[in-house]
């Protein structure tokens, strides 16, 4: 099934450090590798600090990387020029965490929404840039009439669909969605992820959905990786991930995560993590979770583990599964 | 068990200059010594008003405890104390932590001398004492190296550290009645389950009765005996844990539970919402404020604000579908749920 399933991003031993001072540099983003097939939705989990979100946003370009390559239908991201960016921008969007601060409080919803179809010129006149706004507008749950509004009359759900319209006025390809449901009280939370669902089935998205509710992202995705301080350390399909994970930190993120059965959580086992993440700007050697891990040995604290597949398309990096492959 | 606290007919209101907020509008509950109460609902629900009322928080103006409200702990009225008796009860009789540990610490303070103020300013000990009783709480709130940690600031720590130190604190005053508003909403799931864990042991040690407020069920299912469902100001539901997970009676405990995606829920399964949004609480609905989004809902809801029901073991429900007339018996939500999948 692997086979004819296209390719749409490939991301290859992609870096990104941010500099602090002239010796030190936050490792945000460590040696990842990883692709998006075309027409599904990768999940992206990790606490907070564990560099999902600069991961996100180097891939789409909005970050220079450090080091590596991010190759979109075989271009690289980051030596792109000029008419070459604007293309590329049509492509891929982006839907944001913080529904109040990243729409212009300056701007009409209509404004807001047109933006970018005027930059790529894809309306041809005042009349159909209005049919087209009020379309999206319907299609994201919106009354057409809210065009004429200012962003601060609506609710956190309606300003993320609002946020939604914008991304999809332009016809993308690629949708990165950051924590887009983080800030939405659990019903509306519902509400903006049938919509996303429904609307990516719709126009065949490809989605990047970075998040740090693990249940939500099981939900939505296709495969789902688990970042852990700039890492990947295991990438699978999601029910896969879910139900076998193999890296000792899915496994402790795995149990970690509350369930709504008083019943189930009395008598389920689980795994407590000891201590916190260390900092990204000096990073334990080897590999990155080893002063965490109950089952680290010597060679974990002396060499990182490389990526390995241990199933058919269920990646691992860890040691623990050394000498069973 | 004898009840700690008893809440009777609470009405909070904040004066805004676009009118009145009703934040809580008549709710009344006991809570158990000993025991963990945890009150769930969505923002605006009134659930932190709630608390900051037990904590004698609210401003006056612009809040307002309307007359006849009654707050009784251990069966005095704690909304008609003084000033210097609030002093008093803040901290040794009642303790709050709060969602935000790094904007609730003092950032001049070092954690030692944050933890000896609350100890010094109820019981009369010597310093060194209060110091040693400091170590002592940083101890049982599980902070490694506690001795180095006197010394250090807040910035110093990471979020749970801080909730910790936040914690030791709270406890430091002995009380018997600790409020935690959304202690671990900002934390990651593998530091809330510590601080969770943390909770449940200081519980089991020393007693203390815990009023958790949250939107997080999973929380709740963790840790609490008894729970609450508020909603627009106004208590849905209220039972011991497994009535309100297992036998829950009112339509918005049903959708509550069901919007929050499981694991054993399929892949890309339409989740439940709950269409609209709350309640304007300048000028809520005359009925039941969850008419407007419930499903079954009939005309009296709208017309005329719900008896409240009790069941067998004190499970209490305020909706009309458990009036004998409303042509409803035994309601399976579950069953006429929406068909799986989407449409289109």
């Amino acid at each position: 099934m692997k086979d004819n399933r296209k390719v749409l991003m490939e991301v290859k031993n992609l870096k990104k450090y941010f500099r602090i001072d002239s010796k030190r540099s936050l490792k945000a983003v460590d040696n990842v590798s990883f692709e998006i097939y075309e027409g599904e939705t990768l999940g992206i989990v990790g606490e907070s600090g564990c560099g999902k979100t600069t991961c996100g946003r180097t891939c789409i370009g909005v970050y220079d990387k450090t080091d590596g390559q991010v190759l979109y239908k075989g271009k690289d991201v980051h030596a792109m020029k000029g008419s070459e960016i604007k293309e590329f921008t049509k492509h891929v969007q982006m839907i944001f965490q913080d529904p109040y601060s990243s729409l212009d409080p300056r701007l009409k919803v209509h404004d807001i929404i047109a933006e970018g179809m005027q930059i790529h010129k894809l309306v041809a006149s005042k009349e159909e840039e209005m049919k087209v706004v009020q379309d999206l507008l319907k299609q994201v749950g919106l009354n057409p009439e809210h065009a004429s509004r200012y962003v601060h009359e609506f609710s956190g759900g309606q300003r993320q669909r609002i946020g939604i319209a914008r991304a999809l006025a332009v016809n993308p390809e690629f949708l990165l969605c950051d924590e887009p449901i983080s800030a939405l009280d659990v019903s509306v939370q519902a509400q903006v992820i049938n919509l996303l669902v429904k609307l990516q089935k719709e126009r065949n998205l490809t989605c990047m959905f970075i998040a740090h509710d693990l249940s939500m992202v099981k939900h939505i995705s296709d495969r789902v990786g688990v970042m852990y301080l700039g890492n990947m350390v295991e990438l699978a399909d999601s029910d896969e991930l879910y139900e076998e994970p193999l890296h000792p930190y899915t496994k402790a993120l795995l149990s970690a995560i509350p369930i709504p059965d008083p019943e189930v959580e009395r008598e389920r086992q689980q795994i407590r993590l000891e201590g916190e993440v260390p900092s990204p700007v000096n990073p334990p050697e080897g590999c990155r979770f080893c002063n965490r891990c109950p089952y680290a040995t010597s060679v974990c604290s002396e060499k990182t583990p490389a990526m390995k597949e241990m199933r058919d398309g269920h990646f691992v990096a860890c040691h623990i599964y050394d000498e069973k492959k | 068990m004898g009840k700690i606290i008893e809440i009777k007919d609470l009405r909070v209101s904040y004066h805004t200059y676009a009118g009145e907020v009703q934040s809580v509008r008549g709710i009344s509950f006991d809570i158990n010594k000993g025991k963990t109460i945890a009150i769930v609902g969505e923002s605006g629900c009134g659930k932190s008003v709630t608390a900051k009322t037990l904590m004698g928080l609210i401003q006056t103006p612009p809040g307002e405890i309307k007359e006849g409200s009654q707050v009784l702990m251990d069966g005095k009225d704690i909304l008609k104390q003084s000033e210097k008796e609030w002093e008093k009860y803040r901290g040794a009789t009642c303790s709050m932590i709060f969602q935000d540990a790094l904007s609730s610490l003092n950032p001049t303070m070092n954690i030692g001398n944050q933890i000896m103020e609350n100890i010094t300013n109820h019981y009369t000990v010597s310093k060194t004492e209060a110091k040693k009783e400091a170590l002592r709480m940083l101890e049982l709130v599980g902070i490694p190296d506690p001795v180095a940690c006197l010394k250090k600031y807040p910035h110093e720590l990471s979020g749970g550290m801080r909730q910790r130190v936040m914690i030791a604190i709270a406890l430091a005053g002995k009380p018997q009645v600790l409020i935690a508003d959304e202690p671990t909403t900002a934390l990651d799931v593998t530091i809330q389950a510590q601080i969770i864990d943390l909770m449940k042991d200081i519980q089991k040690k020393l007693g203390t009765t815990i009023i958790l407020i949250t939107h997080d069920l999973g929380v709740v299912a963790n840790i609490a005996d008894g729970v609450v469902v508020m909603y627009s100001g106004k208590i849905m539901e209220k039972g011991s844990a497994e009535e309100i997970f297992y036998e829950h009676k009112h339509p918005y405990t049903w959708s509550l539970l069901n919007a929050a995606p499981n694991l054993e829920l399929g892949y890309k399964q339409k989740l439940l919402s709950i269409e609209g949004t709350p309640p304007d609480l300048i000028n809520p609905p005359k009925g039941c404020p969850f008419a407007a989004r419930c499903k079954y809902c009939m005309n009296i809801c709208v017309d005329e604000v719900p008896e409240e029901y009790e069941f067998e073991t004190g499970h209490k429900v305020s909706c009309w579908l458990y009036h004998p007339e409303s042509g409803y018996n035994n309601i399976d939500f579950g069953s006429d749920s929406e068909e799986a999948g989407y449409e289109g």
